[in-house]
């Protein structure tokens, strides 16, 4: 179980926090006028790295931030956490 | 049993006084309190415990600590346990027990039959035989004949479980020299320091030796560092404890097994350490030579626990086969124990005179091997080979034969915490290198095999972890030891003079060398490839004692140095772990407490059936007079609210305030439908949708004030809709003004429906304007009702005229009671979840997890007029207005009427075309007796349901098939009129 610093409460165990997805995935701003392509691969096309990824946690029993961390995905190593940007 | 001849007069670690009765296959036997139940057997002259899992050869007991390979057993009745090492049970009174893989006893066993079919069972036997038509038909069969213990059939009796966490600077894993020391060292700075330890009493190894530290016995001195550690208030040591996985960020899974009169405690420790040092010691590995099972048969050093620490007498004439200098001691100890020692055969060439030394008298054999072991159902000589061109030959009689293959480092937890391992030609083992997390390995687990360096290098680690947790390290003199040493030769078996001759590698699994060549013949390579296709080192000793044999064997048939293979992965458990342990106390709602509304009391006291509902709410289902059916008392309170007037508790309703100025911008952009223009004192109906275009939740916003406003959702989506919408705020437009507060059991509401609705309300006596002109439907009001402050809305779920009344809910029992009392002049009824599921099924409006199921989206549900045009973006626009693009078929809402009125359609059937038996077309979500109708009425999810209007629908349910008419999905006031009154 990994140990997530949230920046309000410190740190705590994953099970206080429900995974929110890549941070590299971001909403087009302009939803209505992105080509098809363009919307699909932001919906279903997640990026999925071996190594350092940024991601998002939401601290769901504690304070309620979304927290974003850098995650090694071949090691669990935490290497940045803040909250969102 | 004081005159039990297998036991000593004196010495070991045994209570004398306290005898301990228990049962084993059925048969009593007495042992003492300290003994293990394998202890115990043998001091009662019990060789022959166990068949093996496949050919079902007699076997016994082969070490004396979880390591255990040779027998299995299945605790009985109030302890209830499958498939624990016979060496780490401990006894006690009344405690009943059998071996695992046999019936009807391992001494007469019918599967027995299986040793002389032995040459039809290679490895892979089941898997290449049993392929047509396939695997699974013939795998429940051939796994029961496999046996192991089955479940029990009811949770041990005796047996309490609980979890707890802990957070700790150090943790130390192993109470042996090493970990003692690591834990003085790491007290003695001031970190939070645990330790843990899987014995009954901490020394480990010293346990089962006989060793002086500091100029006296050695465990004299651990009891002092015991005494010490004990007074250290940042100090915490249990023993009986067993560190059996490592996971994420050090989190270090302990399993206590604490005995509690009556019966045991099992905890399941949580530890979240800084650094965890692993000082686990190693295991002694078998060797591998023909009929290397046979009862009698065991480890050195098992022999040595069971004389030392047992003082049990596990044979009267030992014959011992080492590659290594560890056993010299083994035959000195069994020597002094009366003993008689018949020779050591040694496969090294030389044998030091030091090793010799204390072993005047006694025929040490170098250069030798044994080759074979002799008798069936307890070993009664063996074959003596040297390993010279001659190859001389003898026998040599014995009751107990003991094998040594040298020492692994205990590295399975640093190896769970994604440790590197190299091997070492030294001490030919694999020994750790780098750990991927902050887990440092000290003593014989690092490769520091004889006890003077385990202490030291147990002392320098404790003192690492301290100061790389942020205190200060203190060294001090260590103790004076013995002189020790150790050496060894690899040796991975020893060839049979013929192949019919098995020589296991794993026992517990049944592999034998031939086997792994047989594997690396049919071209499996490496040692995953060979692990899986043997299962070799897959039984529930993980291969503690054997795995290194099938690691050599393979690198000597394929001609490649050591170095070039890796083990296979040890993985956690580390030892079998209860389900219950990790599960502790959460059961039922102790950790997860139901959610209650003030009303519950009132509820329960009416009879209701009380239901769960989302997100662990109590809500009564239905309230039953006596003598009525279920159904009739959901139909009761239904026309209730159809002919004159109900109440229910829409209290978990999930609730939130949204309070900033750019509030409306934040609703227009998660709801499909405007809310923008929505003015003060008014409400709306609205849907989310996920960006995939599919519905999300659904519920009524109203606004408060130009910048404030209150948003209902589905009860079970509540805490959905929060991270949902905290999303949006934090990450998608953290620039947006708005503050989210979740209000779900600040409000409490009663919803007052039906005809007489307003009547009901009225009496209530309140300051709000109830005429439908001045307070339409889908508005609210403020204002007292029976003196309370409320706020009544406007919205209906039912189909009928309603007035959901909502106070804080500190007051909402008075105002409860208040309606029950007043309604009751015009006949209130309360109303449950299951007449609530009536009113709008009757309706046609969707409920979540029934017609929303995460696959629909409005036009499917008929209600393309929520998606605004006007909005450029809103989320989930994008991704329906895609899916629309393209032809595919969807699912539309439609009603079903069963053309048998007086049938029910069960939820969830599914439809298929004209019944057959091929892909569904749609399935049921709703079916339920309609008052209004006098007739079950369904909804379903039809394929191009809306173009299929008065034609026939098919359910499936099991053989039978079930004709319905499709209609239209409202069956009750479709204009709406009666919700508007």
């Amino acid at each position: 179980m990994l140990l997530i610093r949230c920046p309000f409460c410190g740190s705590r165990n994953e099970s206080e926090f429900m995974y929110g997805g890549p941070a590299a995935v971001r909403r087009p701003s302009n939803a209505a006028e992105v080509s098809s392509r363009e919307w699909v691969e932001y919906l279903a096309v997640p990026s999925n790295p071996l190594g350092p990824a940024l991601e998002r946690w939401w601290h769901a029993r504690g304070c309620g931030s979304w927290v974003t961390i850098e995650r090694n995905t071949a090691t669990h190593e935490i290497t940045e956490s803040s909250d969102g940007d | 049993m004081a005159t039990d001849s297998h036991r000593m007069e004196s010495g070991g670690r045994i209570d004398r006084s306290n005898p301990i009765k228990f049962q084993f296959n059925g048969k009593n036997y007495t042992g003492y309190s300290g003994d293990t139940l394998a202890s115990a057997l043998l001091a009662n002259n019990v060789h022959l415990t166990a068949r093996s899992f496949k050919y079902h050869r007699p076997r016994g007991i082969i070490s004396a600590g979880c390591e255990e390979p040779g027998t299995l057993v299945e605790l009985l009745e109030e302890n209830s346990s499958g498939n624990r090492a016979i060496t780490s049970v401990r006894i006690e009174d009344g405690l009943k027990a059998k071996s695992v893989n046999c019936w009807p006893s391992p001494d007469f066993d019918l599967g027995g039959i299986n040793q002389f079919l032995a040459d039809l069972l290679p490895a892979g036997f089941y898997y290449k035989t049993f392929m047509w038509p396939n695997w699974r038909l013939y795998e429940p069969l051939i796994r029961r004949a496999a046996g192991l213990a089955g479940a029990p059939a009811s949770p041990p009796t005796k047996v309490k479980f609980e979890s707890r966490h802990a957070h700790v600077d150090v943790l130390v894993v192993g109470a042996g020299p090493a970990g003692l020391l690591a834990a003085l060292h790491a007290g003695r700075s001031g970190s939070r320091v645990m330790l843990v330890d899987e014995n009954s009493e901490a020394g480990g190894a010293l346990l089962n030796r006989k060793v002086r530290i500091g100029g006296e016995s050695s465990l004299g001195w651990v009891s002092s560092v015991v005494d010490e550690l004990a007074a250290m208030k940042n100090v915490m040591h249990i023993q009986s404890a067993t560190a059996w996985g490592i996971r994420e960020h050090n989190l270090v899974l302990v399993l206590e097994r604490r005995l509690k009169e009556p019966g045991e405690l099992l905890r399941n420790w949580r530890v979240r350490a800084a650094r965890t040092v692993v000082a686990t010691g190693s295991t002694e590995r078998s060797l591998v030579f023909a009929n290397n099972d046979r009862p009698g048969v065991m480890l050195s050093s098992a022999a040595q626990s069971y004389v030392n620490r047992y003082a049990v007498i596990p044979g009267r004439k030992a014959l011992i086969f080492t590659n290594n200098s560890s056993a010299f001691s083994v035959a000195a100890d069994l020597m002094n124990a009366g003993i008689e020692i018949a020779a050591i055969v040694d496969s090294r060439r030389e044998v030091q005179d030091a090793d010799r030394s204390h072993l005047n008298g006694i025929e040490i054999l170098p250069g030798s091997v044994v080759s074979e072991a002799h008798g069936h159902r307890r070993v009664n000589g063996a074959t003596v080979s040297e390993r010279s061109e001659s190859g001389r030959r003898r026998r040599i009689d014995c009751d107990l034969l003991l094998h040594s293959g040298g020492w692994n480092p205990t590295v399975n937890l640093f190896s769970q915490s994604r440790g590197d391992l190299r091997f070492d030609d030294c001490l030919a083992a694999f020994v750790p290198v780098d750990s991927g997390q902050a887990v440092m390995c000290a003593g014989a687990a690092n490769g520091r095999m004889t006890i003077p360096e385990a202490i030291a290098d147990g002392a320098k680690t404790g003192i690492r972890a301290a100061i790389e947790s942020g205190y200060p390290g203190k060294s001090s003199a260590l103790p004076e030891v013995d002189e020790d040493s150790y050496s060894v030769e690899a040796l991975w078996h020893v060839e049979p003079r013929s192949r019919r001759n098995k020589c296991f590698v794993d026992f517990l699994n049944d592999v034998t060398v031939e086997d792994i060549r047989l594997a690396l013949r049919e071209g499996y390579r490496n040692v995953e490839q060979v692990k899986r296709y043997t299962t070799g080192g897959m039984g529930f000793d993980q291969g503690k004692t054997g795995n290194i044999n099938i690691v050599g064997t393979i690198a000597q048939e394929r001609g490649l140095p050591l170095s070039e293979f890796s083990t296979t992965t040890f993985r956690s458990p580390y030892t079998p772990v209860e389900f219950g342990s990790i599960g502790g106390t959460r059961s039922d709602t102790v950790f997860l407490p139901y959610r209650h509304t003030p009303v519950t009391s009132w509820n329960t006291a009416q009879g209701a059936v009380m239901y769960e509902a989302g997100a662990r709410w109590r809500r009564p289902g239905y309230f039953p007079k006596p003598g009525e059916t279920m159904q009739e008392a959901v139909s009761r309170e239904s026309r209730a609210v159809r002919a004159g007037v109900g109440v229910y508790d829409g209290s978990p309703l999930g609730k939130f305030e949204l309070k900033g100025r750019d509030a409306a911008k934040l609703l227009d952009f998660v709801y499909t439908n405007f809310m923008s223009d929505l003015a003060p004192g008014h409400g709306r109906y609205g849907m989310m949708l996920s960006d995939d275009g599919l519905i999300f939740d659904d519920g009524v916003v109203f606004c408060l004030s130009k910048s404030r406003f209150l948003v209902t959702t589905s009860t079970a989506n509540a805490e959905t809709v929060n991270r949902h919408l905290e999303f949006i705020l934090q990450i998608e437009r953290p620039e947006w003004d708005i503050k989210l507060t979740a209000v779900t059991s600040q409000w409490s509401n009663a919803t007052i429906c039906g005809p007489k609705a307003r009547e009901v309300v009225r009496s209530l006596e309140t300051d709000i304007d109830l005429d439908t002109e001045k307070f339409p439907f889908m508005a609210w009001r403020k204002g007292r009702v029976a003196g309370i402050d409320a706020r009544i809305f406007r919205v209906s779920f039912t189909g009928e005229l309603s007035f959901e009344i909502n106070v804080a809910s500190r007051d909402f029992d008075r105002l409860w009671n208040k309606i029950i009392e007043k309604g009751s002049t015009y006949g209130i009824e309360p109303v449950g979840s299951e007449a609530n599921h009536v009113l709008r099924t009757e309706k046609g409006f969707l409920s979540l997890g029934h017609e929303v199921d995460g696959t629909v989206d409005p036009y499917d549900l008929g209600m393309g007029w929520i998606m605004s045009k006007k909005k450029p973006d809103f989320i989930g626009r994008r991704s329906v207005e895609l899916r629309r693009q393209g032809s595919e078929t969807r699912r539309e809402l439609v009603g079903l009427l069963p053309d048998d009125p007086d049938k029910a359609i069960p939820e969830g059937a599914p439809l298929t075309p004209g019944g057959r038996k091929t892909r569904t077309e749609g399935f049921v979500s709703a079916c339920v007796w309609s008052v209004v109708k006098e007739r079950w009425i369904a909804l379903a999810l039809l394929e191009r349901g809306r173009e299929r209007m008065g034609q026939i629908a098919h359910a499936r349910v099991q053989e039978e098939i079930i004709q319905a008419k499709i209609v239209s999905p409202c069956f009750h006031d479709s204009e709406g009129q009666r919700l508007r009154s």
